[in-house]
């Protein structure tokens, strides 16, 4: 028998709160994450995001391999920045062992780590377009990014998980055929990308769906330690390439691109700049790679001495940085990787509370996350 | 943006008993565990410091004590500190919880808790992020698992 209190609160509502719980399988998650929504209505009161479905201990794992085996587990946290991952890894090794890397190694990681941010960069593009309803730009998007893993397989043998750099260089010289394919790949993405902006850059829809949506002032960006192209949307300068410059960027001319914005819009607008970028960075070095060797002399047995070391590094999501503590043997003591994600994840319950549900998929979406990079 | 010395310098006058280890890679500060709070909170309010960004934080299990490891960045300045603390409790570890400070503290200490069992005094909300409740504390070197870990 219901009491007549109860029937009140159910129509006239005092407890209209409700809990949805929006993942762990949600497409638009973009892997196995769970948030659990508060909704008031359509609007949202605040989310808890829920984390460690595939979490696998990596840093536990990295205490029990050399570094060279390391090198193959930094892929599967941020697959999307997998170069990046090796390389931060690498250079932390030759930071230690004070191994200067050839010149030739540089321009190519730098290029490869470009490519790697275009291809990554597609890929939120054409799945930011599918979360909204704009199914043509996930087709466009693969289309495009295809061209680039090409250039990888030829290279590596993988498209994916590369793991191609190592301590001092590269596994193996580059693919006689890389400069060309790179070069013809670098001029029909710039007949192609213009079409990115008449798909979806333009489209009102699209756009009212962006603007305004999503605020994350420069403090709460900081704050959170929001990095990246969803850090710099909102006008906090933290690309690690200009602050710390590594690899080849010292020696190229680019642009750190920053949106005052601070909404969804304003981190969209960073990625489609930020590609144009990359293409900049990949013209100015592929002509002028050097030769030479594709690999410094290492030992066999790598040893780091006694020490903390510290690096941080660019991916396509934000600032990675490798924290090592080595005690000396030919595996680290200890070895913390501050990802990208992890940061960039939580701010979502200070931005998104207050708009409407169907604007949390545009907000997730516009932060770009990769779960496996969250729970390592 | 301060040099190593000048940074030293000022660290020392917040705080006269913090240690600074030779031959480190980036500057570092061994600040006591109670200090640690305060001396950050100026770090941050300073204009001189500014260190308004807060990296990365960590802990190590040095089988003997736990430290915990902040890297702190300066936006303004971009220069970079390292603080440590060193915890010899190993039964009920503590240290102040950032979360005042630096939002993302919150869940750096939440990973910390589930990973080391080092616990935040003044943390919103203390509680395991990855793993389950009764799972033990698999980053600590005295951490045992038969079924998943193969001793060499």
């Amino acid at each position: 028998m219901m009491s007549e209190e109860i029937i009140k609160d159910v129509i006239v509502g005092e407890h209209e709160d409700y809990i949805i719980n929006m993942g762990p399988q949600h497409p638009s998650t973009h892997g196995v994450l769970r948030l659990e929504v508060c909704l008031k209505g359509e609007t949202v009161k605040y989310l808890v995001p829920h984390v460690g479905y595939i979490h696998r201990g990596i840093e536990k794992m990295c205490e029990a391999n050399t570094y060279q085996q390391i090198i193959h587990l930094t892929d599967r946290m941020d697959y999307l920045s997998a170069h990046m991952n090796n390389e931060a890894v690498c250079m932390i090794v030759e930071d230690a062992m004070q191994v200067e890397v050839p010149e030739r190694v540089k321009y190519i990681r730098t290029i490869l780590d470009e490519l790697n941010r275009i291809a990554s960069h597609q890929l939120w593009w054409c799945a930011f377009g599918m979360d909204l309803g704009a199914l043509t730009s996930f087709f466009y998007g693969l289309r495009d990014r295809e061209h680039i893993l090409d250039i990888f397989e030829e290279s590596f043998g993988s498209r994916l998980l590369h793991s191609f750099v190592c301590p001092g260089g590269l596994m193996h010289d580059v693919h006689p055929n890389f400069q060309k394919r790179t070069k013809e790949f670098v001029k029909y993405f710039k007949t192609k990308l213009p079409e990115y902006d008449q798909l979806l850059t333009g489209n009102i829809i699209f756009q009212n769906r962006a603007i305004g949506i999503g605020h994350m002032s420069r403090e709460t960006a900081i704050g959170f330690g929001v990095t990246g192209p969803s850090g710099r949307g909102s006008n906090f300068s933290c690309d690690v390439r200009k602050i710390a410059p590594y690899g080849a960027y010292d020696k190229v001319q680019f642009n750190e691109i920053l949106e005052p914005g601070c909404d969804v819009f304003a981190r969209y607008k960073v990625r489609m700049a930020e590609m144009w970028e990359s293409l900049s960075i990949i013209e100015q070095l592929i002509d002028n790679i050097p030769e030479g060797d594709y690999t410094a002399k290492m030992k066999p047995i790598i040893k780091l001495p006694a020490g903390e070391y510290f690096r941080r590094v660019e991916t396509a999501r934000g600032e990675l940085a490798v924290y090592v503590v080595s005690d000396g043997n030919k595996s680290p003591y200890r070895m913390k990787f501050r990802t990208p994600n992890f940061s960039n994840l939580f701010v979502m319950n200070e931005i998104a509370s207050g708009y409407k549900i169907a604007d949390l998929i545009a907000i997730s979406g516009s932060l770009d996350l990769v779960i496996p990079d969250i729970d390592r | 943006m301060l040099n190593r010395q000048e940074l030293t310098d000022i660290i020392r006058e917040f705080e006269p008993e913090v240690i600074f280890p030779d031959g480190t890679q980036l500057l570092e500060a061994v600040v006591p565990a109670e200090k640690l709070f305060t001396l950050i909170e100026k770090l941050k309010s300073d204009k001189r410091t500014a260190f308004n960004y807060l990296i990365d934080l960590t802990a190590v299990d040095f089988s003997t004590h736990f430290t915990v490891v902040y890297h702190l960045d300066s936006t303004d300045f971009r220069h970079l500190v390292v603080l440590k603390s060193l915890i010899a409790d190993r039964e009920n570890p503590k240290v102040d919880s950032l979360t005042a400070l630096y939002p993302t503290a919150e869940y750096f200490e939440r990973e910390i808790f589930d990973l080391f069992g080092i616990r935040f005094n003044n943390h919103p909300n203390m509680k395991r992020l990855f793993l389950e409740d009764d799972y033990g504390y698999p980053l600590r070197k005295d951490f045992k698992d038969e079924v998943n870990i193969i001793e060499r």
